[in-house]
């Protein structure tokens, strides 16, 4: 097996020792950051994210390749920023004012930077302006929004609301998701997209970034 | 009377099955010893973190219609509404695990510490339910020893956010029961806070008292089987 295929294997079975030493080993002798991200780091999280909507594998297994990615692309960081290798998107995430469940939107964001994305999280009880205005700052394609009480989901219609009346529902795409949630309700609230699980979260984003 | 009460996180240690579970693995399926052991770690995490509490007090049935009433809100026709008239004795009751555990469980995901972060979040959570279930059965004992209710009572916990008690039905319980020295508050978004907290009201009485069809309109869209499987532990009578 080469570095990057034996570099993908470590991510998929969290072993984040064998992902450390791996990936110093590539830098040494791959060249392209870009090469050992794609090819390494992401390609393990692609095959992890299969035998999850598979059923193959389980949420712990998924978490223990997740920070095992993380250890590698810790080590990648710098050499990505010197070779100004852009994420596939910046996604906003948080949950909505008025929520403090935050296990689910913290399971999407950590899907979507094993795929890739560029993720900052807000953290829980956001309020519809603080997300438009993260979204500015960071020059963000998306917002993923995230809610687990039927209370706290009118909060959603107000960010996308928001996102429309400061203009820029062209550039800014919303995403909704959470256990009350539905693809009914993220259409009537005008959302771009609903995620029904994080999973699913991940390849809706990449749609709306034209990245599928 | 308000009755508060402290109970030793040790005792409310759940079962692996139920924790997995909640984690989507499904019962009886065999995981790896990482898991096992990930699970064990989270377990013993819980005991050092978690500082459970509850409140429990008696209302009665004139009072409880109000409190239920709550803002108009709940659905037209409920399980709740029918069964407690029926219901020799009622009370309130509302248990935390405290603040320190979800802001364990928020530094383990800042820090990336994240499947040790998420097993004990699924602890916590199973462990609330076990927690009310603990203080709920102790005042039931009680009453019991007190000769206050029949022996063969049988007792069942009802939640605002469930079976079509709307969630805005929290602002009249908190009211009523005002569990702010167990350090509980209640957001305007009906939120308890800290997170890993119950709510409810206790309907003690005869076993056939909390029997219902699942019949009501918003029982098509729940996916929930916990009535289910209670009415059946019940044997409905
Ligand atoms: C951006 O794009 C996206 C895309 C996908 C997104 C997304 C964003 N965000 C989430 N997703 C999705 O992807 C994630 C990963 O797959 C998923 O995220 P989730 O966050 O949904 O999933 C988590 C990983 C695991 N899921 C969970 O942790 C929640 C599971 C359920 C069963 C649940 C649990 C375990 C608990 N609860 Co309670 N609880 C329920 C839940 C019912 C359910 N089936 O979801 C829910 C949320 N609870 C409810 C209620 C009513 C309550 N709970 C309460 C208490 C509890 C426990 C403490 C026992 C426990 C802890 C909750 C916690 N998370 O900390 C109370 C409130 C607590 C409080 N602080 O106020 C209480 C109010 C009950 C009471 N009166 O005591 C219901 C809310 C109903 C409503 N009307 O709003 C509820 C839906 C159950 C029900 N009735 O079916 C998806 O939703």
């Amino acid at each position: 097996m080469d570095t990057l295929s034996d570099l993908a294997d470590g991510v998929v079975n969290g072993d984040e020792s064998k992902v450390s030493a791996l990936t110093a080993q590539a830098i040494d002798t791959e060249g392209s950051a870009k090469r050992i991200l794609d090819d390494g780091l992401i390609r393990g999280m692609t095959i992890v994210g299969e035998r999850f909507k598979a059923h193959e594998i389980f949420l712990p297994d998924v978490l223990m390749a997740a920070k095992a990615m993380y250890v590698g692309l810790g080590l990648l960081r710098p050499l990505l920023i010197e070779e100004n290798v852009d994420s596939l998107a910046k996604v906003v995430v948080g949950s909505v004012q008025g929520d403090l469940h935050d296990i689910g939107k913290n399971l999407v964001g950590i899907m979507l930077k094993g795929a890739g994305f560029e993720v900052i999280d807000l953290g829980n009880d956001v309020s519809p302006s603080r997300f438009v205005e993260a979204a500015k700052e960071h020059d963000a394609s998306v917002i993923g929004l995230s809610a687990l009480l039927t209370t706290t989901m009118p909060v959603m219609k107000s960010v996308v609301d928001e996102v429309r009346s400061q203009g820029l529902g062209d550039r800014v795409k919303t995403i909704v998701g959470g256990a009350p949630v539905s693809e009914d309700f993220a259409r009537k609230i005008g959302a771009d997209a609903y995620g029904f699980d994080a999973a699913n979260a991940v390849d809706k984003v990449k749609t709306l970034v034209g990245k599928n | 009377m308000n009755d508060t009460s402290t109970v030793a996180a040790a005792e409310l240690i759940p079962s692996r099955g139920a924790v997995l579970e909640l984690q989507g693995i499904p019962r009886g399926h065999v995981v790896p010893r990482e898991i096992e052991s990930l699970c064990d770690q989270a377990m013993a995490l819980f005991v050092q973190t978690a500082e459970p509490a509850g409140i429990i007090k008696r209302v009665s049935a004139a009072e409880f219609a109000t409190i239920y009433a709550g803002e108009g809100r709940n659905e037209p026709q409920t399980p709740v509404a029918e069964i407690f008239p029926r219901a020799d004795r009622l009370a309130l009751i509302a248990v935390t695990l405290g603040p320190s555990i979800s802001r364990e469980i928020s530094e383990r995901f800042q820090s990336d510490d994240l499947a040790l972060a998420c097993m004990l979040d699924a602890v916590a959570s199973v462990a609330a339910d076990h927690l009310a279930e603990t203080v709920q059965q102790r005042h039931v004992d009680r009453r019991r020893e007190l000769k206050e209710i029949d022996q063969e009572a049988r007792a069942l916990r009802y939640s605002p956010g469930y079976c079509g008690w709307h969630l805005s039905g929290q602002r009249a319980l908190f009211g009523f029961l005002d569990p702010e020295p167990i350090g509980l508050s209640l957001r305007d978004s009906f939120l308890m806070d800290p997170l890993k907290s119950v709510s409810g009201v206790v309907l003690i009485g005869a076993g056939w008292i909390h029997a219902f069809d699942n019949a009501y309109p918003f029982c098509t869209d729940c996916h929930a089987r916990g009535c289910r499987e209670r009415m059946d532990v019940l044997g409905q009578g």
